[in-house]
């Protein structure tokens, strides 16, 4: 038996297919672009091919996300908060907490040992601790998205961004760059401020315990990097926690469907 | 005799010359751009230019605005609050409340009846509602900013925007248009969301008439409609509105004059 967990952000879309061991058959993430209505049904499409699949072949089908309502095939939607949990502590058992970093959003979440929500706390307002803040600074350094973390992390000496508002900062960057400063100094400068309003958040809801970083920005190694010397101990993230809320989803399809069985 | 007021915003930098009688003689305008102590030359030298003086001529000169401590000639500096009080107090002298949107900041100030500042809140820690946010919003329209208030005026059924920040609005615009939405619709729905946001901030020193707005952002008639719906008064507009706080600068500088203050610096070092 599989079931599909399809993630749509707002920035990309996620897709995994699972077995019933909890497997993941296959995986996919692609832009999201402007018709959100469109992306869960074409990456769904994309990694069903991948797999060499069928639509009939999936039991059960679990959309979250920003745009959860907008995929039909769905036979349930769920909130990006309870699948990053559950995705995160399949995928770290030991997770204590959850910092899940998106392209327009920030959420901190507390969970059990068994993966469920226990408090969480968001940002979904502003861009200041989310992704865009870090395509904005790119965009005004001129640096691509691949390289930012990477060219961050040859930082001698990080330079504060004290604007709290992603549309200020580059402002403020652009008077970095004109006032001389390097440019992996004011990237890990930063890193450094999304690092600060993330970890504000998580403090919230209480920071000990093992950390697990969900979304986006885990494929940056200056984000990670910033996040633990802000934090003081070390974060649990791998290219496969960007997968946490698809994952999540796909684990909790299967719950729904033993509930449905058992129920019969 | 002449004074001069300088107003570096954080986008453009402004001057106003006045003579001896408060007529303006001179005005210049022009981006502020990275090296802020330049701008500040440049508009002071221009709006002497406009007003055929001589530096010579003039008798006192105040800075104000986001880079004032930039305008290295300036005998004094006076906040764009205080500057801002005076100068739609001299030119709408029923102000009461003054709301002034710039390039990346939102203040709301309330004034008495001799254009003395009470009570004032800013927002500059965010740049919703800014001329950074309109500019945003142009350049994901593919439009320009003088033509996104005009043309929000055409619509007939503003959209629902939910998004106040800057960097958001943009992906709600692309998926707005992405749906099929009118343009003039979404610039509708984007005013009314950020002129709400705009009456929150005065609301917190009182909506007492007169209300004048001042700044950049106040050329956009998009933004004053929406801005006069949602306090639920009329608003005072001057063609002036972007030299205000230069204005203002001048008026202090010229009392300063009166009370017997002499110029002591000139562009490039003492007088």
């Amino acid at each position: 038996m599989i079931t599909a967990g399809v993630d749509i952000g707002a920035g990309t879309t996620k897709a995994v297919l699972m077995d019933e061991t909890g497997r993941v058959l296959a995986k996919l993430s692609q832009k999201s672009g402007a018709r959100l209505d469109d992306a869960g049904s074409r990456v769904l499409a994309a990694v069903l091919e991948r797999a060499g699949l069928r639509r009939e072949d999936l039991a059960y089908v679990a959309s979250t996300g920003y745009g959860r309502y907008q995929l039909p095939e769905r036979d349930i939607q769920i909130t990006e908060v309870t699948c990053h949990a559950r995705g995160a502590s399949h995928l770290f058992p030991a997770t204590r907490c959850l910092l899940d970093i998106g392209a327009q959003s920030t959420r901190a979440v507390r969970v059990d040992e068994r993966g469920r929500v226990m408090r969480f706390k968001m940002n979904d307002r502003c861009a200041a601790g989310a992704g865009r803040f870090l395509e904005r600074v790119a965009r005004a350094l001129e640096v691509s998205l691949e390289d930012l973390g990477p060219m961050s992390l040859h930082a001698s000496d990080p330079q504060a961004i004290s604007s709290i508002c992603a549309v200020l900062a580059e402002s403020e960057v652009i008077n970095l760059v004109t006032s001389g400063k390097a440019t992996e100094d004011i990237l890990m400068g930063a890193h450094l401020s999304i690092a600060d309003r993330a970890l504000a958040l998580l403090r919230q809801v209480g920071a000990d315990g093992e950390v697990t970083v969900t979304g986006g920005v885990v494929l940056n190694p200056g984000m990670v990097d910033a996040l633990e010397k802000r934090l003081g101990k070390r974060v649990n993230a791998s290219p496969d926690t960007v997968f946490a809320g698809a994952i999540g989803a796909a684990l909790l399809g299967f719950v729904r469907l033993r509930k449905r069985g058992e129920a019969r | 005799m002449i004074v001069s007021g300088v107003d570096v915003g954080s986008t453009t930098s402004k001057a106003v010359v006045l003579d001896d009688r408060r007529q303006i003689v001179g005005t210049s305008l022009l981006p502020t751009g990275a090296n802020v102590v330049r701008a500040a030359e440049r508009a002071f030298r221009e709006a002497l230019t406009a007003a055929k003086c001589d530096e010579s001529e003039a008798a006192y000169v105040i800075g104000t605005g986001y880079g004032r401590y930039k305008v290295s000639f300036g005998d004094d500096q006076v906040t764009e609050i205080g500057c801002h009080a005076r100068g739609a107090h001299f030119l709408f002298p029923d102000t009461r409340t003054i709301v002034d949107i710039g390039g990346q900041d939102t203040k709301a100030i309330r004034i008495n009846d001799r254009g003395e500042v009470l009570d004032f809140c800013m927002n500059d820690k965010c740049a919703a509602g800014t001329g950074r946010f309109l500019d945003a919003c142009a350049n994901v329209l593919g439009m320009s900013l003088e033509d996104i208030g005009p043309a929000s005026l055409r619509s007939e059924k503003a959209l629902r925007i939910t998004n106040v920040c800057t960097v958001f609005v943009e992906s709600e615009i692309i998926s707005q248009l992405a749906r099929g939405e009118k343009v003039e619709d979404i610039l509708r729905g984007v005013h009314q969301a950020i002129a709400s946001r705009t009456a929150g901030l005065v609301r917190r020193v009182g909506t007492n008439p007169a209300v004048t707005f001042t700044g950049g952002v106040s050329r956009n008639q998009g933004m004053v409609k929406s801005l006069e719906e949602k306090l639920g008064v009329p608003v005072h507009v001057s063609p002036l509105s972007q030299w205000m706080g230069a204005l203002g600068a001048a008026l202090i500088a010229l009392e300063r004059v009166e009370g017997g203050a002499v110029r002591r610096v000139a562009i490039g070092g003492a007088a």
